[in-house]
């Protein structure tokens, strides 16, 4: 392993690390306001959409709602699989097997 | 370790199961894209024994491998891992009365999928320190164990974009998105977001609009609740 590679996981392990020891060890000795607790409750799914659309709908520098973009086309199954199983596993190999009949489909053209 | 303990530990070890067997493909497809971009099954070990978040992993393989430097890519894992800060600060009413070593051991743990699987479980139970150890710990062992894994077979695999495997890390997000979707304000915070979050990466550099939009959104979620909360 070379020493930039072990450099930069020790320390993206401590930047991980720190955001989820920090709030645990804090906030549980004072008492949050109720209002933080319904915004907080909010959070995951606005950071989950945040981070999946741009990655849908921009798989380069600009936006792209072409029949051509793959990522789109592929979401389309997986969140029907998503929204009738509820169920990570099956979402995520519907999400793999679309899109490598995508790319098969694609490879033809 | 009493009784009670053990009994809690096997019931976050079942807790676990859908985590696990969504970490299996996900954890797999890092472990092969990570060494097609040059890393060594050493360093997908240490990595995922050490940094254990999905996400930040994918986009760290990518950047090692474009030659970026220690600096940016240690400060973009930062801001994509600091929507933890908000789940650990979800989870801590359930730890209060754990001691300051132990919350620093499950506080480790916390991740999109065991932060699901918790808060789900505490809609109805009381989450116990031996739960939580039970399914981060399951948890965390299945993401190192698949991550060498696909690592070792990475090697013999070629062009895994051709495979749909680098789908893997969005479709996990789809499955995740959807299991947070309760009702109809969950639905407009998560469109804001994914909206905003569009707008602002055109217009910025970096991954800075995952955090603005993200907080940006769960505010005016709060404000439609107080709102719609006047009108009734």
């Amino acid at each position: 392993m070379e020493r930039k590679t072990v450099l930069i996981i020790m320390a993206m392990s401590i930047v991980t690390y720190l955001p989820r020891v920090l709030p645990v060890l804090l906030l549980s000795r004072v008492r949050m306001p109720e209002w933080f607790m319904r915004w907080l409750k909010h959070i995951p799914a606005a950071v989950l959409s945040a981070l999946l659309v741009p990655a849908i709908l921009m798989p380069g520098d600009t936006v792209d709602v072409r029949l051509a973009n793959r990522n789109l086309l592929a979401a389309i199954p997986c969140f029907i699989a998503a929204f009738r199983t509820k169920n990570l596993f099956i979402t995520v190999i519907t999400g793999i097997i679309s899109m490598l009949l995508l790319n098969l489909v694609f490879s033809l053209f | 370790m009493n009784a009670h303990v053990i009994t809690e530990f096997k019931k976050g070890m079942k807790a676990a199961l859908p985590v696990v067997i969504g970490y299996i493909p996900i954890g797999i497809a890092f472990g092969i894209l990570a060494s097609g971009q040059g890393l060594t099954t050493g360093s997908v070990f240490l990595m995922s024994l050490t940094v254990y978040a999905g996400s930040a992993q994918f986009i760290a393989a990518a950047m090692m491998a474009g030659g970026a430097e220690v600096v940016s890519v240690v400060s973009t894992t930062f801001l994509v891992n600091l929507r933890h800060l908000l789940m650990s600060a979800a989870l801590s009413p359930y730890m209060k009365k754990f001691p300051a070593g132990l919350q620093s051991v499950i506080a480790f743990g916390i991740t999109d999928e065991t932060f699901a699987v918790s808060e789900n479980y505490a809609q109805s139970n009381e989450p116990s320190e031996g739960f939580f150890l039970g399914l981060h710990l399951a948890s965390h062992i299945t993401w190192i164990l698949s991550t060498v894994l696909g690592a070792i077979f990475g090697a013999s695999l070629t062009e895994t974009t051709k495979w749909g495997i680098d789908f893997a890390l969005s479709a996990m997000f789809i499955g995740l998105l959807v299991m947070q979707l309760k009702d109809s304000k969950s639905l407009i915070v998560s469109l804001l977001a994914g909206l905003l979050s569009l707008v602002l990466k055109m217009s910025l550099k970096g991954n800075y609009n995952v955090i603005v939009a993200a907080i940006a959104a769960a505010t005016a979620g709060v404000i439609i609740e107080r709102w719609n909360g006047k009108q009734s």
